[in-house]
């Protein structure tokens, strides 16, 4: 179509702008343009080879791969993940991205002990003001990064810092654990086989639908693919902004609630910078750009069970620890090249 | 024609553009225009400009703009690449405040506190940047702030069929309303961009070059576009555009913008492409020996 009126240009006396493609290396175009939308096919390919794989190498029985025991567990590597995976999404959609959560994650925890233990909160309150903490934080990288003007990647690295110096300092780096009168709560948010992936799951479709159907959604994109036409069009790119850092703190929170409960440990050292790493990972393998403007929520629950099944996979085949990490960031740095060069291909031909 | 009785104003300085010293030239910029021209007004303009001003850092963009917009009027912007007219626009359209002046939208003096506010009172514009978003559809990008929404989600079928069925009256050729924009021509990016603003059912229409970057057709589709909107008659149009001949075409009147300054503003039936060629040559040329003299 573009075509038809590419060439009327010549009635202006305008050169054409680019030779006329041939048909079959238009042929492969639109096929690679087929595959790029449809990235998260591609993925849930691989999580499902990557499933067959671990069940059959693995031993039979409760304690395989695929066991009733495993599962559980798996769960819960993908929970978490996916959770901030959903904040990085949005966040990295509007052309930001947030190095925080991870250490929202760690504080607010301890916070929620603080609360219920020496200020004697009820434990719903103590758990609200704890997410209302990083709503808090979420503002402050708001406050840093929209109002102030410094880049993301430096705001959320300073509050990251700051919040795991106050977790260090408030909790004088020791452990404790939940207090018992909250346990009760504890076993609905993450204390409880599947609990987590079924918070993961719910947030995710909430996410999703948010992002596709509603006009937040349609602003997020909007502000990261065209950030100046967007404020032209009359969208508030600050609000959208500040508003997908805020759901990213809050996220980052629950999800370190959920880590203590599930684990019955506050642990100071819990969270930290690998929640954030592995939920920018699984969003970057679901097909999000890291400049913004595309994304989906599905992606990143594919990339987020990719990178569960990967971790938890080696360790039930007995893999040890250390050549994981190699097998990851090969995964990654795929899955990016593959990112990239199909967003590459699918422009070619066309007129900027 | 509803052009305003004094649109033809005397302004026969300008007309003779030769006629003053270096020295002032230089200083100003604008050589033989008073600083402060107050626009002649109507009482049925729907917007007026007051001493608009505006800078950016070192940069003066406006000095003391007084335009106005009469019911039904198409007024054309011309002016070199630089003189200021973008920011005019962005101006009355409330995407950036002036730093001096007053904005008067149907006799009452408004603050324009954003786009969304110059939107209600009827106000809308096709940026030169088109302001759509690659990523996003057709009909997403017609709509865009301005969703159809059945609570809390889209209503994207009816944005999709209002889309399609508008771009089909209006004659757009694009594939589908679903494509992704980033897949159009740039005429068609345009024509798209110029249909939102007029769907929107605007009463004060701001153009900046809503004719660059388009094809023979789409042009033709733009500029019947406008004289249909012209015939309506309840629409008033500002518009930007580098051919004098396609803007004497359709406007009623020009104003000829040259360092942040209205320098001219003639019926278009009192002047010709010729006098226009003249004076944006001839300020071009004085603008060159200033140069030279000073080097």
């Amino acid at each position: 179509m573009s075509d038809t009126a590419q060439r009327a240009d010549p009635a202006l006396g305008l050169p054409p702008p680019g030779r006329p493609t041939p048909p079959a290396l238009a042929a492969l175009r639109r096929g690679l343009a087929f595959a790029g939308k449809q990235r998260e096919a591609t993925v849930l390919v691989v999580v499902v080879l990557l499933i067959v794989y671990f069940g059959f190498i693995s031993s039979a029985g409760r304690g395989s791969f695929l066991g009733s025991v495993n599962l559980v567990n798996l769960s819960q590597v993908a929970a978490p993940i996916m959770i901030i995976a959903v904040a990085e999404v949005m966040l990295l959609i509007c052309g930001e991205i947030d190095l925080s959560p991870g250490f929202v994650y760690s504080f607010a925890p301890f916070l929620m002990y603080f609360l219920i233990t020496y200020h004697h909160f009820p434990v719903i309150a103590a758990i609200i003001v704890s997410l209302l903490m990083g709503l808090f934080v979420g503002w402050v990288n708001g406050f840093l990064t929209v109002t102030l003007g410094l880049p993301s990647f430096i705001t959320t690295l300073g509050t990251g810092f700051a919040l795991e110096g106050i977790t260090l300092s408030t909790s004088n780096a020791t452990q404790a654990s939940p207090p018992t009168n909250s346990l009760y709560i504890g076993s609905f948010l993450g204390n409880n086989g599947y609990a987590e992936i079924i918070w993961a799951v719910v947030l995710v479709a909430i996410f999703h639908v948010i992002l596709v159907r509603t006009r937040w959604g349609l602003h997020t994109v909007a502000a990261g693919s065209n950030q100046l036409g967007a404020r032209e069009a009359g969208i508030n790119v600050a609000r959208i902004k500040y508003g997908n850092f805020m759901v990213s703190g809050v996220l980052g929170a629950f999800v370190g609630i959920q880590i203590a409960f599930q684990t019955n440990v506050i642990d100071p050292s819990a969270g930290g910078y690998q929640p954030m790493f592995y939920a920018v990972a699984a969003a970057v393998i679901g097909g999000t750009a890291m400049l913004g403007g595309s994304g989906t929520i599905i992606g990143a629950l594919l990339g987020s069970v990719m990178l569960a099944v990967l971790t938890n996979g080696f360790q039930v085949i007995g893999i040890s620890a250390y050549p994981l990490d190699i097998i990851f960031g090969g995964a990654i740095l795929i899955a990016m090249i593959a990112n990239i060069q199909l967003t590459r291909l699918r422009s070619a031909g066309r007129r900027r | 024609m509803t052009g305003p009785t004094a649109g033809d104003s005397d302004f026969s300085d300008s007309s003779d553009p030769f006629a003053t010293d270096a020295s002032s030239s230089a200083s100003s910029g604008i050589p033989s225009i008073g600083k402060s021209f107050t626009a002649p007004t109507a009482a049925n303009d729907v917007l007026q400009a007051q001493h608009l001003s505006k800078r950016f850092g070192a940069v003066t963009a406006l000095v003391d703009i007084n335009l106005h917009l009469a019911q039904g009027e198409i007024l054309g912007l011309i002016g070199d690449n630089g003189a200021g007219k973008s920011t005019l626009l962005k101006i009355l359209c409330g995407f950036q405040p002036p730093d001096t002046g007053q904005i008067v939208v149907n006799g009452q003096e408004v603050a324009l506190k954003s786009v969304d506010h110059a939107r209600s009172l009827g106000i809308d514009c096709v940026y030169q940047d088109l302001a759509l978003v690659n990523q996003l559809s057709v009909y997403h990008n017609m709509f865009l702030n301005r969703e159809k929404v059945r609570w809390p989600v889209l209503n994207n079928r009816a944005m999709r069929r209002a889309a399609r069925e508008y771009l089909n009256e209006m004659g757009v050729n694009i594939p589908s309303v679903d494509t992704e924009v980033s897949n159009l021509s740039g005429g068609q990016r345009q024509a798209i961009a110029v249909a939102r603003a007029v769907y929107s059912d605007a009463k004060i229409l701001l153009l900046d070059e809503p004719l660059a970057a388009m094809g023979a057709k789409e042009v033709a589709l733009i500029l019947d576009l406008i004289r249909d909107l012209k015939r309506r008659g309840d629409v008033s149009i500002i518009v930007i555009a580098h051919n004098y001949g396609q803007v004497l075409e359709i406007c009623d009147r020009v104003n000829l913008l040259q360092h942040g300054q209205i320098t001219l503003d003639k019926l278009s039936s009192d002047t010709s492409v010729q006098e226009l060629n003249d004076i944006v040559v001839a300020e071009y040329r004085r603008a060159m020996q200033d140069r030279q003299r000073s080097a």
